[in-house]
């Protein structure tokens, strides 16, 4: 089943076209890598799909479930089961992330026209997702992000992830600024929560992620376009070659 | 871009409260004269000493000058084109049950939601409620009248228990203390009265609701708390005016009195109409509010929540008088549109091993002024004291303001004052965060402002909590980005 398709994207931010016409296609069940060079339009195409209002959208269509996604608002799309990881969590002062995750899931189920959950199951939940991604327990009282290490920020998003259980997650370079523990931790996380009803998008600037989580399709993003599409095959190639290969291919 | 959007909409967001009740009026002519004066004392059947009281304010007031230094701005008040008493026509008789209210009255209170009636019991609230000047309905007098308790109005106060007014009024904050303090102690219409006897506490929390009606009537409140000898008083004032074009001066006096071992906690939720998107009417609030923590190891503690008027001029403050004795100020003010706010506290440590701890949470939104302005002084002899103070200020958006003016003066060597501030704002970051996470924008503000006041909300009691988090959602209402 197509959970997402992109036709033809452009988008400028700032009146500069950043993403030059983009085609792909996610199915249900599948992992999609994009990689590319720094400033190729990786987190612009993220931010795009989760909704972000600094970007305009000049031309071309994307679906998501068979809706038109630019007709919904970002917190629509979240609801809808569309869940960015963010490159750069932000820090919410004085809102702990129990109170947070809790407003989240429960506007998720408002949206399913389901009860909110009660105090108790919560925290069991709480506490199952956190072991998935090995968060002490104390962390759930302590504020979003607030005092938190880059590694801890990127474990808090697959533990969000966990929680909101989406349908289309789009991890933005989750694994820059990991080290390699935290990043099997985040991978593990990735992994268990993968099934056959769902579907990930992992923007990557390094091969390295994708000895854990390993991707059905690899597309290469250059300048804006996708000028390489491949299997895990791709990524391995591009990790011995450099992007100089692909960038001396596309410019001549 | 999503900030200027925020700010927009918090903009749109209109007065909830805004209405006005058809009572008749037993109106003083407009302007303040001595025969105003005379005219006001005289239909409150006020014993001497009190009329002379007024009219030594008012001689002094007509010398003195209306104070400049606070950071607000507002066209100036025509003292003679204000009337200063207004008074629900049925008063005259008096009510003696609920039943017997105007029904106009009652209707108004129960738009705001507060609970009049048999609830009041059930949620052991006694309400003493003030519409315009005059107490319309008291409640639970009986009860607490077993336990020596006095809670009425100040008229009521003035006519059964002069002794004890006489005795208090003025020695916290003097007739002659500052301008607005003056021209309150002048023409004060009514307020509350409420004496604690001895090692007596208090079982409920007495409450208050105070509401500005009267067409283009000033309102002065006084309101006198005494708390003798190892008392204990819980009091909570809340406050909610209609819509009107008009400024409305309004300048209140409350003093506090707490004698050995005895702690007063005095609670507020403000929400006078602040004024309409374009900044056009609302309240001019001026007010004068000290506790006096008069004998040993007593304690006074302030907690406000501060989202209305379109001018805020206030700072709750307390002598610390008795050694050991503690005062504490928590506040959180919030400031949309064009509503500017000065407002902190005053902590004045005169005896030994004295505590004051000063937590202020500053919100500002849309084109507002916010200011915290706050006094710390420890006396030479005041040695060992300590004050902790912490300013926090959050900003909406890029057309607001933040300002801290804090003050420290420091008599001895063995006394420890510390001051912490901070100021942050709700990006466009933060709230692309949350969307994403599924929470609208609305919803996010209210989040991360309920997280911010948290420290000073947790100071309310339960109710009034709830409530003024209520209140500072519908404050920010419409803030969908």
């Amino acid at each position: 089943m197509s959970i997402l398709k992109i036709e033809n994207l452009k988008v400028n931010v700032n009146g500069n076209q950043i993403l030059k016409g983009i085609n792909f296609e996610v199915k249900s069940g599948e992992i999609h890598a994009i990689m590319g060079p720094n400033g190729s339009g990786k987190s612009t195409l993220a931010n795009v799909l989760a909704g972000r209002e600094d970007y305009t959208v000049t031309e071309g269509k994307v679906t998501y479930m068979g809706k038109n996604l630019f007709d919904m608002p970002s917190e629509v799309r979240a609801r809808e089961g569309i869940f960015l990881a963010f490159q750069y969590p932000v820090e919410i002062p004085g809102v702990s992330n129990a109170n947070f995750m809790r407003t989240a899931l429960n506007e998720l189920r408002k949206f399913r026209n389901e009860e909110p959950l009660d105090a108790m199951d919560f925290l069991q939940l709480m506490r199952e997702k956190a072991k998935l991604v090995e968060i002490d327990k104390t962390f759930l009282n302590r504020s979003v992000n607030e005092g938190f290490s880059g590694g801890e920020k990127k474990r808090n998003e697959i533990f969000q992830m966990a929680m909101l259980q989406p349908k289309l997650a789009i991890l933005d370079e989750t694994d820059s600024g990991l080290d390699i523990d935290a990043l099997k931790i985040v991978a593990n996380g990735v992994n268990k929560l993968s099934n056959e009803n769902n579907a990930f998008v992992v923007i990557t600037h390094y091969q390295r992620l994708l000895d854990y989580i390993i991707p059905d399709f690899v597309h290469v993003l250059y300048k804006g376009q996708i000028v390489k599409s491949g299997t895990k095959k791709l990524a391995l190639e591009l990790e011995e070659k450099g992007y100089d290969w692909i960038k001396k291919e596309i410019d001549v | 871009m999503e900030d200027v959007n925020i700010v927009e909409q918090i903009t749109l967001s209109d007065y909830k409260y805004g209405f006005i009740s058809d009572i008749e009026n037993d109106t003083a002519p407009k302007g303040l004269s001595e025969d105003t004066i005379r005219f006001i004392s005289e239909k409150k059947k006020e014993p001497k000493f009190m009329l002379d009281w007024r009219l030594k304010a008012y001689r002094y007031w007509l010398n003195m000058k209306e104070p400049k230094w606070a950071n607000i701005k507002y066209p100036p008040i025509d003292y003679q084109d204000i009337y200063y008493y207004a008074a629900p026509k049925k008063a005259g008789e008096g009510p003696k049950s609920l039943e017997e209210v105007d029904p106009e009255i009652r209707n108004t209170f129960a738009k705001l939601g507060i609970p009049l009636a048999e609830q009041q019991k059930l949620a052991g609230i006694a309400v003493d409620a003030v519409l315009d000047s005059v107490s319309v309905a008291t409640t639970f007098k009986d009860k607490l009248s077993e336990l020596g308790i006095i809670f009425c109005s100040m008229s009521d106060a003035l006519q059964n228990h002069p002794e004890l007014v006489e005795k208090y009024l003025g020695t916290v904050v003097p007739s002659t203390d500052n301008y607005f303090a003056a021209l309150n102690s002048a023409v004060f219409s009514d307020g509350s009265f409420c004496f604690i006897p001895k090692g007596v506490r208090c079982p409920m929390e007495l409450s208050t609701y105070f509401r500005i009606n009267a067409k283009s009537s000033g309102q002065f409140e006084r309101t006198l708390i005494v708390a003798e000898e190892g008392a204990y008083v819980s009091y909570l004032e809340g406050c909610s005016a209609p819509m009107r074009d008009e400024n409305q001066l309004h300048a209140a006096v409350v003093e506090l009195i707490a004698e050995k071992n005895a702690e007063i906690k005095y609670s507020t939720v403000q929400n006078w109409y602040p004024g309409d998107k374009e900044g056009k009417g609302g309240i001019y609030n001026f007010v004068t509010k000290r506790g006096m923590c008069r004998g040993d190891n007593s304690k006074i503690s302030w907690t406000q929540v501060e989202t209305g008027s379109a001018i805020t001029w206030k700072y709750p403050g307390c002598i610390l008088k008795g050694d050991n004795s503690v005062g504490e100020f928590y506040s959180v003010a919030l400031t949309n549109n064009y509503q500017q706010a000065d407002t902190g506290t005053k902590m004045m440590h005169i005896g030994k091993n004295t505590k004051s701890r000063i937590v202020s949470k500053g919100i500002s939104a849309g084109k507002s002024q916010n200011s915290y302005r706050g006094l710390v002084s420890v006396n030479t002899k005041a040695t060992n004291s300590r004050n902790y103070s912490q300013c926090d200020s959050l900003l909406i958006g890029d057309k607001c303001g933040a300002h801290t003016f804090p003050y420290i003066d420091i008599g001895n060597k063995s006394s420890v004052v510390e001051h912490e501030a901070t100021t942050s704002k709700i990006s466009d970051d933060i709230i692309f965060y949350c969307n994403q996470r599924g929470i609208s924008t609305e919803d996010a503000v209210g989040l991360i402002v309920n997280g911010y006041a948290k420290e000073v909300l947790n100071q309310l009691p339960m109710e009034f909590a709830v409530e003024a988090q209520k209140l500072l959602a519908i404050s920010l209402e419409g803030s969908v980005g």
